[in-house]
């Protein structure tokens, strides 16, 4: 049958979130006895592509070639659902990324797959079922999916899955497909890349501000608090919606779940839609000023006080830390 | 221009969310339904791009008669017309499978979903539609730009955004950024009585998944207060007790 994982490269190389999808499939296949191949689409090296056998690849598919350099939604669905047809593959697994997001369904209709989105933990197998847990109601629970499908198509939330290394070895062969021309009706004009900022969905630790913070000039301590900790900043809805920062930067119910290891919110007080967008964070550090806020409620760690006296301070506590690693 | 605007019926935001049956059933008892966020920036701008006579705005719903207040909200904010598809939405697949049926006997120029529905958070009825109606589909869009035979959309990416145009009619699927949701005035609120909303039968569809259990979140534990003069405690605690840092 074969485990399909689809490597999505950022400007050519693989994101953590994609070690984590590969250690997935090769978790899949080991319970159903069988292999990993990996597909990569667009312009990655060599090296980068074999790295993947580190985290339990037997194979790499590796298409290429200047047509398909950037992401084309359709293109790519059409790719990597030739991939699994010439595979045998009967799971297809991304990550759940923004892109995956719009790939997985597309190969679901292709494949005439179920497709299992947000998907949280490994799938319980047994004769005749094979039940996915997936994220439901924003974070406020999750729901258990039988894909009655003989091919399963998976996205997996960032952060839900351990990478684990192997040790092994891929062996990387070029693969193509004949592309149909209405696969590129959409065209990309332009790929605008922040390299200096870490990308908030698969952020490992995040920081965020909310109204507590006051105004848009005062970001700057967020920022250097996220700079220090290798974080993605991050914000709640009254602040994205004043414009104090973009609607990109925004977590909750209506705008980004997150799940990283480390979640620090300050000035934030926690309303139910904010709660539901970052509760399967692994740690929750909550900065207010109010000792009622309902974050407190749902947080590992707390300081009671005000975010313009307690910032400044956990800054230095933190360039402290790194001097003394 | 003819715009379809897919909506779904969904809780509330602040809803708290319990179930019933063994964790099998989602537990509605009490709960308010509405309008899913994300679809009414979809209805937003596909209002936007119509105003002023360039076009129409129809709404399509998968649903029983109890989404009809829902699909009256949408004609209120100012949708032309209204189809609801008379079906319990059983998964992605089915809905999308409705609908698309629905467009290859109407076709639209422009599809617009929200990103996800706020209930089971699945983004995949954009992408199926697409897939369906063999067009070009794009998800999570950030902006959206009509011109006379294309449209120039903004979409995020892990660490940025990308720039494309894509020629009508495609599928899209609106965030936050595309248009601010609009709220119904009393004019819309009367004449969304009258507007039209046809209900149509739905066609027989072979589902690949069914949600057989929920199971809320494991609560967390009691908070640990620091006091705010002892930072360097949060930070040591994060890296010896958390091992987060």
């Amino acid at each position: 049958m074969s485990v399909l994982i689809y490597a999505e490269n950022a400007g050519g190389k693989f994101k953590k979130s994609i070690f984590e999808a590969v250690s997935y499939a090769r978790a899949i296949a080991d319970q159903n006895n069988t292999s990993v191949t990996a597909v990569s689409i667009g312009n990655v090296d060599a090296t980068e592509l074999a790295s993947l056998g580190k985290y339990g690849a037997d194979k790499v598919l590796n298409v290429s070639g200047d047509k398909l350099k950037d992401f084309i939604n359709q293109a790519y669905a059409s790719v990597i659902a030739e991939a699994a047809k010439k595979e045998g593959s009967a799971v297809v697994v991304l990550s759940n990324t923004f892109s995956g997001r719009g790939l997985a369904p597309r190969i679901g209709v292709k494949l005439e797959a179920g497709v299992a989105d947000g998907a949280v933990a490994l799938p319980e197998q047994a004769v005749g079922s094979f039940k996915v847990k997936k994220t439901a109601f924003s974070g406020k629970a999750f729901a258990m999916v039988e894909l009655t499908s003989a091919i399963k198509v998976i996205a997996l939330v960032p952060n839900s899955y351990k990478v684990v290394e192997t040790g092994g070895a891929a062996q990387v062969e070029d693969f193509s497909v004949e592309t149909k021309a209405s696969d590129f009706k959409a065209m990309i004009k332009e790929i605008v890349r922040s390299t200096d900022k870490v990308s908030l969905p698969d952020a490992e630790i995040v920081v965020s501000g909310g109204r507590g913070l006051k105004g848009p000039e005062n970001w700057g301590m967020i920022e250097e608090l996220a700079e220090l900790l290798g974080a993605a900043t991050a914000c709640s809805k009254p602040v994205s919606d004043a414009g104090w920062r973009p609607h990109s930067e925004h977590v909750g119910q209506t705008g980004i779940a997150v799940s990283p290891n480390l979640y620090i919110a300050v000035g934030i007080s926690g309303a139910i839609q904010h709660l539901a967008g970052v509760s399967s964070s692994k740690v929750i550090v909550v900065i207010n000023k109010d000792p009622e806020a309902p974050f407190f409620k749902v947080a590992d760690y707390g300081i009671v006080g005000d975010a313009f006296e307690v910032l400044p301070k956990l800054i230095a506590a933190v360039k402290e830390y790194k001097a003394s690693a | 221009m003819k715009i379809l605007v897919c909506v779904s019926n969904v809780p509330d935001t602040t809803t708290k969310i319990t179930f019933t049956d063994n964790n099998t059933q989602f537990n509605t008892n009490g709960v308010q339904f509405i309008l899913n966020p994300y679809d009414e920036i979809a209805l937003a701008r596909a209002i936007e791009l119509t105003d002023g006579g360039k076009g129409t705005v129809t709404v399509i719903n998968v649903g029983e008669s109890n989404t009809e207040a829902t699909i009256r909200k949408a004609l209120a904010i100012g949708a032309t017309d209204a189809v609801r598809i008379n079906a319990k939405p059983h998964d992605a697949w089915y809905v999308a499978c409705q609908i698309a049926q629905y467009v290859k006997a109407n076709p639209f120029d422009l599809i617009l979903t929200g990103r996800e529905s706020i209930d089971y958070n699945g983004s995949k009825v954009a992408g199926m539609l697409g897939e369906l109606l063999d067009l070009p589909s794009v998800s999570i869009i950030k902006k959206l730009d009509a011109g006379d035979s294309d449209a120039t959309v903004e979409r995020e990416i892990e660490g940025g955004k990308e720039v494309l145009t894509i020629p009508y009619p495609f599928v899209a699927g609106t965030a936050e950024g595309v248009a601010e949701p609009k709220i119904p005035n009393m004019r819309g609120i009367m004449s969304a009585r009258t507007k039209p909303l046809a209900v149509v039968e739905p066609v027989e569809v072979k589902t690949f998944s069914e949600i057989v259990s929920y199971e809320t979140p494991a609560p967390r534990g009691q908070v640990k207060l620091i006091p705010p003069d002892d930072t360097a405690k949060l930070v040591e605690l994060l890296h010896t007790e958390a091992r987060v840092i």
